[in-house]
């Protein structure tokens, strides 16, 4: 526990981390599970300096099934890896640039305006980079190896030490 | 031994410590599944309860039977202006540098798939025997559009030229022509729909079927009395949404219906009618005695020959072009047959360029059998979106290539679920999109209001397919097998009938009356 000053600390960022993997879980399982989901009208709405590099994408079916594809699973396997604290720093860092790509595909710069709604008002800073910065934080100060399946998988330590302790 | 023992028990408990620690987060994944597995349950019930009360099929409709067999249909065409080529891609033959356009442009855009989709429309075993037009540069350029069987860019390898006919009656009475396509001003429809018939051909027509009234009652004779089959070109009767539509109103989801509302809106020069005028064009390359034909004679007018539409002389206005789009494809859905009154109003507010016929135009038709009204109303100098609505007791319909139904806050038949929460007035109860997962390029304004209208393409099984091919190759196969065409005579003589109401009521200034016994406009 030598990162944490006391349980406090420890047990916000876990509760933080588990919040962010419910919400990536929750929105790949929702895009699983709608036969009609396709990523191509938020990639169409594009705005900004990359929207040409979005709009791209939608071009060649076989590209935008693999983009489907990837966004689906990439928010499942962040979900999953943020609730269960596995392979955490590697679901964190996917989840910063998956969440970089939604910023710079839509960022709430002045002059831009999207078909698709928004629930609130954005200038420049909006939900998508909070939440983006809040897993940069999840990177730096890592919760896994103390509450998680890291502990085990990737434990340094406290599983293994005990296995060669106890033989 | 003691020391040993308490070792132990530390071990123990450390050993319980790390699996709690290890595994803490992972009741929170059980929190989840059972909290999605009551969202998942909610959505179902709630789909399952409006679903099984509205008791619509969920299919997309079919795609078309093959194209049928038998012996190739010999074409004609006359008019191969704006509306003429495309009737020609339809049948299948593109000029090649038409060709030529479109694969470049599918180089530069991906996207625009018009190309591809003309590459993989359906041949319909048909050829092009013989082509007229008054304008000497749209007659070659008809000719080379027949010649290209083999769907070729400029240079590529074309087949037989069809012949060029200078006049439309030495067209219909060649014997080498078994249909035509008629693709003229509207001035011309009735009498070429009735030349064509007495050779015995077969006829496609673009819409509205007639110019007057007194002709409309021949062309349904000449038709009839010659046994040919005839297709107005109302491509809107392929439209996959409207299907689902009639659907829609045969399982009376709407309830009783009081009123339609009808809407052309449309803000560019192009589609006010002001075509280009062609630089080649002059007295020398048109036929201009020709083209005037059953018209009052006017002196030669580059204006009149292309624009035709903004005179009365030639056209019927927005009734004849717009209204009846939006009629016939509320005739299409509700079998409304022709109104028993018709009141018009408008004028010519915006476009002052020497036009006669209105830019902006309503007209209100009543049913009285039928308890509703149909109210039409068009301007061509604002693109404000109006939708085409269907307005019942119990919940409204709102088409277009995508069809939306939501139910009344003060419905009768919905009451109950609007009750219960499981129906959400402001919500749709029924939304049909065609092809959801396909990405359109739909280019221009003009493009895109057609579109929006369900108007230029449809879907088939999921793919794009051009509703005016759809209708051509229905058409051709009720030549080969006698099966009904879906625009057939008697639709044609509704809309006909009662796109004229509308005109006369507003030229005349009055309400226009319809005598179902004498069939006859009071």
């Amino acid at each position: 526990m030598k990162n944490w000053k006391n349980n406090v600390q420890l047990t916000w960022m876990v509760v933080l981390r588990l919040l962010i993997g419910w919400h990536f879980l929750y929105e790949g399982i929702a895009k699983l599970v709608n036969p009609n989901w396709t990523s191509a009208f938020y990639l169409l709405d594009s705005q900004g300096w990359f929207a040409p590099f979005f709009h791209s994408l939608t071009i060649n079916p076989d590209v935008l099934a693999t983009v489907d594809f990837l966004n689906v699973w990439g928010l499942i396997f962040i979900g999953l890896g943020l609730v269960l604290g596995l392979f955490t720093r590697v679901a964190t860092m996917a989840g910063i640039v998956l969440l970089a790509f939604y910023y710079l595909s839509h960022p709430p710069l002045v002059g831009l305006k999207y078909a698709s709604p928004m629930e609130g008002n954005y200038l420049v800073v909006d939900k998508t980079l909070i939440e983006l910065v809040a897993l940069a934080v999840l990177y730096v100060f890592p919760t896994g190896k103390e509450i998680g399946l890291d502990r085990w998988v990737l434990g340094e330590s406290c599983w293994g030490k005990k296995r060669t302790k106890n033989k | 031994m003691e020391r040993d023992n308490k070792e132990n028990n530390r071990s123990v408990k450390v050993h319980r410590r790390e699996w709690l620690k290890t595994l803490a987060t992972v009741p929170v994944l059980g929190v989840f599944a059972y909290a999605w597995y009551r969202k998942r349950r909610y959505d179902r019930l709630l789909k399952k309860n409006i679903f099984s009360e509205l008791n619509m099929s969920t299919n997309p409709v079919p795609a078309p039977p093959p194209v049928s067999q038998g012996k190739t249909i010999r074409l004609g065409i006359i008019g191969y202006g704006i509306r003429g080529p495309h009737l020609a891609r339809a049948a299948g033959f593109a000029h090649p540098a038409w060709i030529d356009t479109v694969r470049d442009a599918a180089a530069v855009n991906p996207s625009d798939s018009r190309y591809q989709d003309f590459l993989a429309q359906d041949d319909l075993n048909v050829v092009v025997t013989g082509v007229c037009d008054i304008f000497d540069t749209y007659g070659k350029l008809a000719v080379e559009a027949g010649a290209n069987i083999y769907r070729e860019g400029t240079g590529g390898k074309m087949g037989d030229a069809p012949r060029r006919f200078k006049n439309y009656r030495e067209l219909c009475a060649s014997p080498d022509i078994d249909a035509v396509i008629i693709a003229t001003p509207d001035h011309w429809h009735g009498p070429m729909t009735i030349e064509a018939a007495r050779n015995g051909k077969h006829v496609y027509c673009e819409k509205p079927m007639t110019w007057t009234v007194p002709e409309t009652y021949e062309v349904v004779k000449a038709v009839k009395e010659n046994g040919v089959v005839f297709q107005l070109g109302h491509q809107g009767r392929q439209t996959e949404s409207y299907i689902k539509a009639r659907e829609a109103i045969e399982k009376d989801l709407l309830g009783k219906i009081t009123l339609i509302e009808v809407t052309t809106n449309r803000n560019d020069p192009n589609g006010a009618w002001v075509y280009p005028i062609h630089p080649d064009a002059g007295p020398d390359t048109i036929d201009w005695e020709q083209f005037i034909g059953p018209a009052p004679w006017h002196e030669f007018s580059l204006e009149r020959f292309f624009r035709w539409r903004c005179w009365w002389d030639y056209s019927t206005g927005l009734s004849g072009d717009l209204l009846t789009h939006e009629y016939d494809a509320m005739n299409q859905i509700l079998g409304l047959g022709i109104p028993r009154s018709a009141v018009s109003s408008g004028g010519i507010y915006f476009y002052k360029d020497g036009r006669t016929v209105p830019d902006v135009l309503h007209t209100v038709f009543e049913y009285p059998e039928k308890d509703l009204t149909l109210m039409y109303s068009a301007t061509l100098a604002s693109q404000r979106s109006r939708g085409k609505v269907i307005m019942g007791h119990d919940a409204s319909m709102e088409m277009g290539n995508t069809l939306i139904i939501k139910a009344d806050p003060a419905s009768t038949r919905y009451a109950e679920q609007i009750r219960k929460g499981i129906i959400d007035p402001s919500l749709p109860i029924y939304t049909y999109t065609p092809g959801t997962k396909q990405v359109d390029a739909v280019t221009s304004a003009t493009e895109q209001y057609f579109a929006g209208r369900g108007l230029l393409y449809t879907y088939r099984g999921g793919k794009r397919v051009d509703t005016t091919h759809l209708h051509i190759r229905e058409w051709i196969d009720a030549i080969r097998t006698g099966a009904p065409t879906s625009c057939h005579i008697d639709a044609g003589f509704d809309e006909a009938m009662t796109a004229h109401m509308g005109t006369i009521a507003y030229r005349e200034g009055r309400k226009v009356y319809w005598d179902p016994d004498k069939q006859q406009i009071m």
